[in-house]
């Protein structure tokens, strides 16, 4: 993707630790710039690991429809669960109806996706220094971390160079996701393996039984619905049409913190 | 640009994939792709899991008061109310199949044999679990007292009880391999709880293999037959639920 910039003028412009060297930025009528944010591995794996989860959740409302209870512990304690659920609509079920053993086939078809997805991309972020350079908050993201909070609650999101890198908020978003939530999706998973159980008992232990294991599943897998709606509400409230080329084409505009400021083309 | 096409591509695959995912059922063809997630959990669990390695097992502090009893609970088919009603003195397992010694024990031969005591959790596929304490013959004891034939490969279950409660329903039936056959936890329970095991909890004679989920665990076992494969048995999945599309190979 490096060889249709050959031509293009070099026009000096700051480059920070967001862009990566041999992706220069592309400058854009208006004071606008092109800036390069995500490498294919990155937005290969971002979109395999949403049709993974997309289905995973899908098919997992339909498996807990099967006994939609849950406990903490290691047994069912029938009389008195800790959390009941009602009617889930078919819509929203893979497959589109109550079918345990149809669900069953495709969580785990999807698990076996989004675990070796996963590890795909946990492999690539650490090798290429992704968690280092772009997700580890800095000792100035730290400091500025309550600052930020109240930007963010006032809908004020960075522009100019300040959107290169993620904010601190985004970075520890991010990496809570993806070095806890997403994991405990799994190790929560396998600990209601009774195949698995046979060599991962400390782990069953670790959960505080089967059925605890069951029920931080669910609370994990609430905690990823979370994040998706913050995610793509942001996704669209942030530019809806900019975030998406982003994620697809790796190419990320931005905008001058004010419009005046840019030097017209 | 080629990277650009392949990657929307493999999109539009998964996305078709995922787009099948929205009917009442699924498409046979994305059934057998999905299918093919049972045979590597299966080999990975195989792969990782050491052929010993035992469920864990629990204090008697930990046994369930409200053991859940599912499936069947009252078989109606003739042969086993005039068994049971008769308080299963008349019972005989049959051992049979790719055996060298054909068995056919009564209840008595069966508590007369070497017994062990579990105290394990059930996972229900729905969810669930309970614990209770099994005592019971291991399977492989009297495996070795049939004699296996070198080509037996898998252990098939014959049950008394159809979920439909009629003389003529399909019968409850399960099977597993010779590696959970021979696992030191695989039982054949008669005892529940310290217990004459109960009617709802598949009188007088149910499998407990450990590393299972709930379904696999036959209750009300008449007969037990050794087989190269399960292929010409009723459906063909080698198990009542299997035939309704769960899968053959249930430890996760």
């Amino acid at each position: 993707m490096t060889d249709q910039m050959a031509d293009e003028p070099t026009v000096a412009i700051p480059m920070t630790s967001g862009s990566a060297g041999h992706h220069p930025d592309r400058p854009l009528p208006g004071g606008r710039v092109d800036t390069w944010r995500h490498p294919v591995a990155v937005r290969i794996t971002h979109w395999l690991n949403v049709t993974a989860v997309v289905v995973l959740i899908m098919s997992g409302l339909n498996i807990l429809l099967a006994h939609p209870h849950l406990y903490w512990g290691v047994r069912s304690t029938f009389a008195d669960p800790w959390l009941s659920f009602g009617q889930i609509p078919d819509w929203l079920l893979i497959p589109q109806g109550r079918n345990l053993a149809e669900a069953r086939r495709w969580h785990f078809a999807f698990a076996w996706l989004f675990v070796l997805n996963g590890l795909a991309y946990l492999i690539f972020a650490w090798l290429s220094g992704r968690f280092r350079h772009r997700l580890w908050p800095t000792k100035g993201d730290i400091s500025g971390f309550w600052p930020s909070v109240v930007e963010h609650a006032r809908f004020y999101f960075p522009k100019d160079d300040e959107a290169r890198t993620y904010n601190v908020i985004q970075k520890l978003t991010y990496l809570v996701m993806v070095l806890v939530v997403l994991p405990m999706m799994l190790v929560t998973g396998l600990s209601m393996s009774p195949g698995f159980n046979a060599i991962g008992g400390l782990l069953l232990d670790l959960m505080g039984g089967r059925q605890s294991a069951r029920t931080l599943h669910f609370i994990s897998a609430a905690l990823i619905i979370g994040f998706i709606v913050i995610h793509v509400g942001l996704v669209i409230w942030t530019g809806f049409f900019n975030n998406m080329r982003a994620m697809i084409t790796g190419w990320f505009v931005i905008e001058p913190a004010d419009p005046a400021k840019g030097d017209p083309l | 640009m080629n990277r650009r096409r392949w990657m929307a591509g493999a999109l539009a695959t998964l996305g078709a994939a995922a787009l099948s995912a929205c009917g009442q059922t699924t498409s046979p063809v994305i059934m057998q792709a999905l299918r093919m997630a049972e045979g590597l959990t299966r080999r990975a669990q195989r792969l990782l899991v050491p052929r010993e390695a035992l469920a864990p097992e629990y204090d008697a502090s930990e046994i369930s008061a409200d053991f859940r009893a599912n499936g069947s609970i009252d078989p109606a088919a003739s042969d086993y109310v005039s068994l049971r009603d008769a308080g299963f003195v008349d019972y005989r397992l049959i051992i049979d199949g790719m055996v060298a010694r054909p068995l056919s024990l009564s209840l008595d031969d069966l508590r007369a044999r070497p017994s062990r005591t579990q105290i394990t959790k059930h996972d229900c596929v729905e969810g669930w679990t309970s614990i209770g304490q099994w005592t019971g013959v291991r399977l492989e004891t009297l495996l070795e007292e049939a004699g296996l034939n070198p080509e037996a490969r898998y252990i098939v279950f014959y049950c008394f009880d159809a979920l439909t409660q009629t003389e003529d329903g399909p019968r409850y039936y399960e099977s597993i391999d010779l590696i959970d056959a021979r696992h030191p936890q695989t039982i054949l329970a008669y005892d529940m709880n310290g217990e004459v095991l109960a009617v709802p909890h598949g009188a007088p004679l149910r499998l407990r293999v450990e590393r299972q989920l709930g379904y696999k665990q036959a209750k009300y076992i008449r007969r037990i037959e050794a087989v190269a494969d399960f292929s010409h048995i009723e459906g063909g999945n080698g198990g009542y639920w299997e035939d309704q599309g769960y899968d053959w190979y249930a430890g996760i």
